[in-house]
């Protein structure tokens, strides 16, 4: 059973993402890239991103995370460590074992080189 | 099972979604992610039960409207849907109007059949090809007027209410059907409920408030009214209190936020929001310009409320063409 399932599914990863969300706009390293953005579309689109880091329905592809990506200007690996920090911190929060944060964490970081275009 | 959509009947496969059945035969429904988080595929059932799988992920007031999403829902019994996008036209005759500030017109409409709402909601006012929604600022158990009442921004050479300024009673308008996820759900009495509105945007959060009374609701009730100038204030906390029929108007907190002041409403919204102590149960309700909503909700947001607990209402001023 994947993660996703354990930890509830579609409904929990929703509350998981605003944990998620939440911590990535208190990060003023993170924060610039989402100021003028609609928080719920954001919200469903991290979603989306857990949903992936947590072997759910596979749903969000490499190529979907390039091309969402790819207009963002400056995006450094410092960047995704942060955001694979943070999302290593939600799990935390939802009381997530450590060997299920490090195999998320593994898939989050399968996706860098989408991320930073390269 | 059979799913109805738009009058035509579709063979529906145990275990199959929603959006799979329609896409087998040839219905293209609007979807995105197919994964029940972007909302694309929101659709409304009118008679049968989508299925609790199907309303996973929605705001309460959109459950309680019958809202479901195509791409999660696996129903096991017949299923009729309303079509996406629906509008049934009602006529209505303007009753009259007053203008409680510069830029505020309020207007009584009276349409020939009775329309069905929830006080918050909002419905569009059409007349000669211009169509513009409109927030409904009183109770459906209050008559004002024998009537609907709306709190109109103007808008220098606004079409409809520049129109509605020079209107005289008798003058015939379309009333669009109801429709806004801003409305007071029973079944949390004691929640801390937290409405903040700028501009007309209290109207229908005035309304929410006094129906929450209603309702019996026993938490506490904050109303936030802002405005870019103290002109702006244009609904007094007297006229909203002496409107509440049903239940102590006394129980109302009523704050203001003028800009010119130098007060900013996300920041208030936030200070009324610690006040109240635990995030987790709050509801608040948000109405006014696009932009300031959006920043009330990040910061509620961000001082802890779940967006699931954030209903709003946003306006955007229609841009003219010509």
């Amino acid at each position: 059973m994947s993660l996703f399932d354990r930890l509830g599914g579609a409904p929990a990863i929703i509350a998981a993402a605003e944990l998620f969300y939440r911590q990535v706009l208190a990060d003023p390293f993170l924060a610039p890239y989402f100021d003028d953005v609609d928080i719920d579309r954001q919200v469903a689109k991290q979603a989306a991103f857990l949903t992936m880091a947590l072997g759910g329905p596979d749903r969000y592809t490499g190529r979907d995370l390039r091309t969402a990506h790819a207009g963002l200007a400056g995006l450094t690996d410092e960047h995704v460590d942060r955001v694979i920090g943070h999302l290593a911190q939600t799990l935390r929060e939802l009381g997530v074992a450590e060997d299920d944060i490090a195999a998320a964490g593994a898939v989050a970081d399968g996706a860098r080189d989408d991320v930073l275009n390269r | 099972m059979l799913l109805t959509l738009g009058g035509h009947g579709y063979e529906l496969r145990a275990g199959e979604s929603v959006l799979e059945c329609l896409a087998r035969h040839g219905v293209g429904l609007p979807s995105t992610c197919r994964a029940g988080t972007c909302h694309t595929c929101l659709l409304r059932a009118e008679y049968g039960d989508p299925g609790e799988a199907g309303r996973g992920g929605l705001k309460p007031t959109l459950r309680a409207g019958g809202y479901f999403l195509a791409c999660l829902a696996r129903p096991v019994t017949d299923l009729t849907v309303a079509p996406p996008a629906g509008d049934v036209i009602t006529p209505a005759t303007l009753l009259g109007s007053e203008r409680p500030a510069p830029h505020v017109l309020v207007i009584w409409l009276r349409p020939l059949r009775p329309v069905g709402f929830r006080a918050g909601q909002h419905v569009t006012l059409s007349r000669d090809g211009v169509t513009r929604p409109y927030s409904i600022a009183n109770l459906p158990t209050e008559v004002p007027r024998d009537g609907l009442e709306f709190h109109v921004r103007l808008y220098p050479g606004g079409a409809m209410s520049g129109w509605l300024a020079a209107a005289a009673p008798g003058a015939r308008l379309g009333l669009g059907v109801p429709a806004g996820e801003c409305f007071y759900l029973p079944g949390r009495p004691a929640a801390p409920l937290l409405l903040a509105g700028t501009g007309t945007g209290l109207a229908p959060l005035a309304a929410i408030a006094r129906d929450a009374l209603a309702a019996g609701h026993c938490g506490p009730v904050t109303v936030l009214h802002g405005a870019a100038d103290p002109g702006g204030l244009y609904l007094a906390e007297g006229s909203v209190r002496s409107r509440v029929r049903d239940g102590d108007p006394a129980r109302i907190r009523w704050r203001t936020c003028v800009l010119s002041r130098g007060q900013d409403i996300a920041e208030e919204v936030s200070q009324e929001l610690a006040r109240l102590g635990d995030p987790a149960p709050v509801r608040a309700y948000l109405c006014g310009g696009a932009r300031t909503v959006a920043r009330m909700r990040r910061a509620l947001f961000m001082a802890g409320m779940s967006l699931q607990s954030i209903q709003a209402d946003e306006f955007v001023p229609a841009v003219i063409s010509g």
